[in-house]
Formats: C-alpha cells, structure tokens, sequence
C-alpha cells in the first residue's frame, strides 16, 4: 500500500473484478433469501445451510468426475457438478419448507423461524457427521487466467474461474428475470407475494408455489457453493453460516422481496467488502460490509430498490 | 346451454343456480344472520339491498367460502357448498368481487387476466421452459380471451398499465372480468357501483347485462346504489339487522312498507 498512487488505477481494476465475482456469489444466494420472503414473509434462516450443501455435492461430484478427468472434457466436469448440486440442493430445499414451514404455517411467526434456525443446525452437524468437520479441498480444475494485461507496469488478471462465476451469474440472472417476468409459474409467484388469499381464490395451488421459491433458491445457492470451491480450493461445513449472514445482508441491503434488489445488493456488498480489504486492514472487511446496512437502514429502511409496503398491515 | 335445451322440460333448467335456506352466521354472541333463504336461478339477476350493518356481505362471505356459515345450507346446482374452501367454490363456478377491489395492483391489466387463467394454461413447467408448441398455443389461447374480455370491459388500451395505476371505475371493470375469464355460472359482485360517478354507473349497469345475456352468468349483487338495483334486477331481497324483511321484484320492493320503513325511517 505504500505504492498507493501509481499501484492504483491497476488496483482499482483488479479490485472491481474480485468484487464483482464475490458479489455474484452474494447476489445468487440472497434471491433465495428475497423470494422466500417476498412470497411467505419469513426469513428462511437454513438457506445458508443449504449453500453449503450445494458446494459439498459439488465437491463430491467434482471429485469423482475429475478422477476420470482424463477422460471426460472439463466442460462435462463441471457441467455434471453443476447438475448435480442443483439437483440434489433442490431437494433439501424443499424438503426444509415440507418440515420446517408447512406443519408450521398459520402459527406465530416466531415458530417456524425457531425451526428453520434448527434445521440449519441439524444440517450442519449431519454434514459434519457424513463429511468431518475439517476443510476438504476442492480439486483445481481451472488454473490460469481468461486474460492478464498490465496497466501501468502492474498486472491486472481475470481468473477462469472468476470468469465463469461472474458469466454463470449474468446467464442465471437473466434467464431469472425472464422466467418471472413471462412465465406462467413466475405470474403465479409474483400473483402470491401480493396477496396470497386472492391467488389461492383464482385456483392457483399456493403450496406449490411456496415449495417452487424453496426450489428455485436452493438450486440458486447450489450453482453458489460449486463456484465459491472452485474459488477458493476448500470448504468446511461451517461456511453457510458467515456467507448466509451476508447475502441475507444483501438482500435487505437491495430491498427484502424484491429480486433485482437481491442482485444490486449482492454485488454491492462484494465490492464494498473487496475494496474495504484492498485498501483497509483485511479484519476491516466486514465492519465495513455491516456498516454500509446500517446506514442503508438507516436512511432508507425498505433498502435500495424496496418500495414501502403500505397496505399490509 | 343453447336455447333449446329450455323447450325440453329438463328440470336442471328450470331448478334453481343457487339455493340458500335457513342462513345463520353468529360471531359470538352476536347473530349477523339469520334466517336469510333465497334462490338464484339460471340467468337471473338478484340483488341484495339493506341498510348497513344488515348482514349483507356476511351473506356473502358464507356463499363464497369466507366464512363457515353456523347453519343453514347453501346449494350450488343442487350440491353443498356451504362450509367448503373458498378456492373450491371458485372452482365450481362461484366467483366474487370485492368491495375494496383486490387487483394484483403492481401487475398489468393483462397479466391479472393471466393469473386468473392459472388453472386453463395448465401446461407443465418444462414444456414452459422448453417453450414447447403446446406450451405456447396455450399461452396465445390465454392471451386471446385477456384480449377479448379487455375489450368487453372497455380496457384494451389499458392492457398494460399496471392495475394499480387504473382509475378506480376501470379498476372495478378489470376485476369483474378477471372474474368473468374463469367461465364462473354464477357472479358475485359486492357493492359494484361504491365510488362511480353516475356515467360510469350506467356503463357498469350495461355491462352487467351484456354478461347475464351474452355469456349465460348469474349475478348476485350487493348494492347501496338504488338507482342501479332497481334498473337491473329481476329480484331483490331486503335485508335488516341480519333477517330479511321484504322479497320480490323491484316494484313489489318499492311498494313493501317494511321496506320504505326501513330506508325512510318512521313518521
């Protein structure tokens, strides 16, 4: 940091490209949180348990398949880790609204919020138990950079696997918004987070789509956990808990409910986050995340693109 | 349903649609409704009028499902629906509006159309995704019947506003044909004119009709708006503090003393 002048316009770059790619991270994990809410109006505190789910199966996958690595193109390894991790994360997602919400419904909005924080304790033991708690690596699949120039005399790099997680991001942002914005089921979800009894009087099947947002989340958090090992080469059981705080974050950052503020908020908070640790002490890096939502709910408590719900009570 | 079917004396034309006897609704101690019977029958189109607090939407709300009715029945071409869920009853046949409109207010005209058709467009979540022929010829069907009854409600140029941007009389017109796109047999609309001004009132008057006689709907309405009760329907039942106090056509109404009592008060 002592080179701070010349060292930054490179730095600037190479900065905006960390945080950019964490933020997507950020970005697909908080629409699970944001679209639960938006159609049930509770906090899913498991979904960062599910997370971690999704990066354990693709772990798994991405081991067995790279084993035979030699074989099969890289491509399919990484396509069939995706699959599987979407697949399998699916499943736990809706089974945690099958046990922790639907027995639960209609009761104090206290209780299912108890059960949802322990079904995310019980699943970060019962991984612990199938898995052990000490980290497993992720096996380096995509060494290398997509480009490196320099700038200045210093070098400025985008990872492949920085690439891919920022592309896969932008791909399943939009094909997101699409889906809500034209498709039938998405009318339904957008129909149900406005008024739920009205929805249920036109005839649309209200538990189906409240277990769709569980799916759609948890398949969202999956293809997060699989790029976030390819990332950062290792995974613990334990990493749902800090990631899950913060997309949460980010998704009352963007405007709890709302699905482009889930994606402003997630990739906000990673560049808040990435620059606080580029140019601040790194143990600075969450204060500086954490404070940006206080002043955000400070001054502006529906968060970014929320709009003030007025006729809910 | 055609005409002819009515010269053949098929007893399911000339049984009543609806059929309520014997209502009663208590919220504790107190009884909202009581005794209230009425029938509705194949094409007619019947009001029920009262002073506020008489019970009427209560009446209502035990038809469409919202609430339990404590006794009584109420019979939709001759099965029980009193006490089912509200989204069965929708389902056979029985729709409502209501008297604070509950549009999805942040989507467009056409899309609320969209959503009331949930159930028509039943085609699965792959063939959507896969955009699949039969997938899209239903979407274009949907989008078809929005587009036509848009045009019957006089909003076509309003398809994509959002709903909560529409004034209120258009507001009122998006709702009934939301209800209307469901194909429902029998209509319900809760104090339909509440907040026109007289033009939009006689507009709502027309299409009323043009449902009853053009798309084979019953309608059962809640009123204040004497003016539109007594123009459009076959019969009235005259509501006070939970019991009914008069029954007939519009003439025989007007001319009920109970009734003229009731609204007028006492010398």
């Amino acid at each position: 940091m002592n080179e701070f002048l010349p060292n930054f316009l490179p730095q600037l770059t190479q900065q905006l490209i960390n945080g950019l790619s964490l933020g997507s991270i950020y970005a697909l994990i908080a629409i699970g949180y944001t679209m639960v809410y938006g159609i049930i109006g509770m906090i899913n505190f498991a979904h960062g348990e599910i997370y971690m789910i999704g990066a354990y199966v693709g772990v798994v996958t991405l081991t067995a398949l790279g084993a035979a690595s030699g074989t099969l193109p890289l491509t399919l390894v990484l396509a069939g880790a995706l699959v599987a991790a979407i697949v399998v994360t699916a499943a736990y997602g809706w089974t945690v609204e099958r046990v922790a919400y639907r027995p639960l419904r209609g009761g104090p909005r206290l209780v299912p919020l108890i059960s949802a924080i322990g079904m995310s304790i019980f699943l970060q033991n019962y991984v612990q138990l199938g898995q052990g708690a000490r980290d497993v690596s992720v096996p380096p699949l995509l060494p290398g950079n997509l480009f490196s120039v320099e700038i200045g005399g210093f070098p400025v790099s985008l990872s492949v696997t920085r690439a891919l997680i920022i592309g896969v991001t932008v791909v399943l942002m939009i094909a997101l918004t699409l889906y809500i914005g034209r498709s039938r089921m998405g009318r339904a979800c957008r129909a149900c987070s406005e008024d739920m009894g009205m929805a249920r009087l036109l005839g649309i099947d209200t538990d189906r789509v409240i277990s769709f947002t569980f799916v759609l989340g948890a398949a969202l958090a999956a293809v997060g956990g699989v790029l976030i090992g390819l990332s950062i080469g290792k995974i613990n059981p334990f990493i749902g808990f800090v990631v899950g705080v913060k997309a949460f974050t980010a998704a009352v950052l963007g405007g709890i409910g709302s699905i482009p503020g889930a994606m402003l908020g997630g990739v906000l908070l990673g560049l808040t986050e990435t620059f606080a640790s580029a140019f601040l002490p790194t143990e600075y890096k969450d204060v500086v995340a954490f404070s940006l939502l206080v002043l955000v709910l400070l001054f502006r408590p529906t968060g970014l693109l929320g709009k003030p719900d007025i006729e809910k009570v | 349903m055609s005409a002819g079917a009515a010269s053949a004396a098929s007893p399911a034309r000339s049984a009543p649609l609806l059929t309520v006897e014997g209502l009663q609704m208590r919220f504790g101690g107190l009884l909202a409704v009581d005794g209230i019977g009425f029938e509705v029958g194949r094409g007619e189109i019947f009001a029920i009028i009262g002073p506020n607090g008489a019970g009427k939407t209560t009446v209502f709300n035990c038809v469409s499902g919202f609430y339990r009715p404590s006794g009584g029945s109420i019979r939709l071409d001759g099965s029980e629906i009193a006490g089912r869920p509200g989204h069965r009853i929708a389902r056979a046949g029985v729709v409502r509006t209501f008297q604070n409109i509950r549009l999805f207010r942040k989507m467009t005209a056409v899309e609320n159309l969209l959503v009331a058709q949930h159930n028509q467009l039943d085609t699965s979540w792959l063939s959507g995704l896969l955009a699949l022929p039969r997938f899209r010829r239903a979407e274009r069907e949907g989008l078809a019947r929005a587009a036509f009854w848009l045009e019957q409600v006089g909003l076509r140029a309003h398809a994509n506003f959002e709903a909560g941007n529409l004034s209120y009389g258009q507001q009122r017109r998006l709702e009934i044909a939301r209800c209307m796109i469901t194909r429902p047999r029998l209509l319900l609309l809760d104090e339909p004119a509440a907040g026109l001004n007289p033009q939009e009132t006689r507009e709502l008057d027309q299409l009323i009709r043009r449902l009853r006689d053009e798309h084979e709907v019953s309608v059962l309405l809640i009123e204040h708006d004497m003016s539109l009760v007594m123009e459009i329907s076959d019969r009235i039942l005259v509501m006070e503090y939970g019991r009914p106090i008069g029954a007939g056509t519009p003439a025989e109404v007007r001319a009920n003393p109970r009734v003229i009592k009731a609204y007028l008060g006492e010398e």
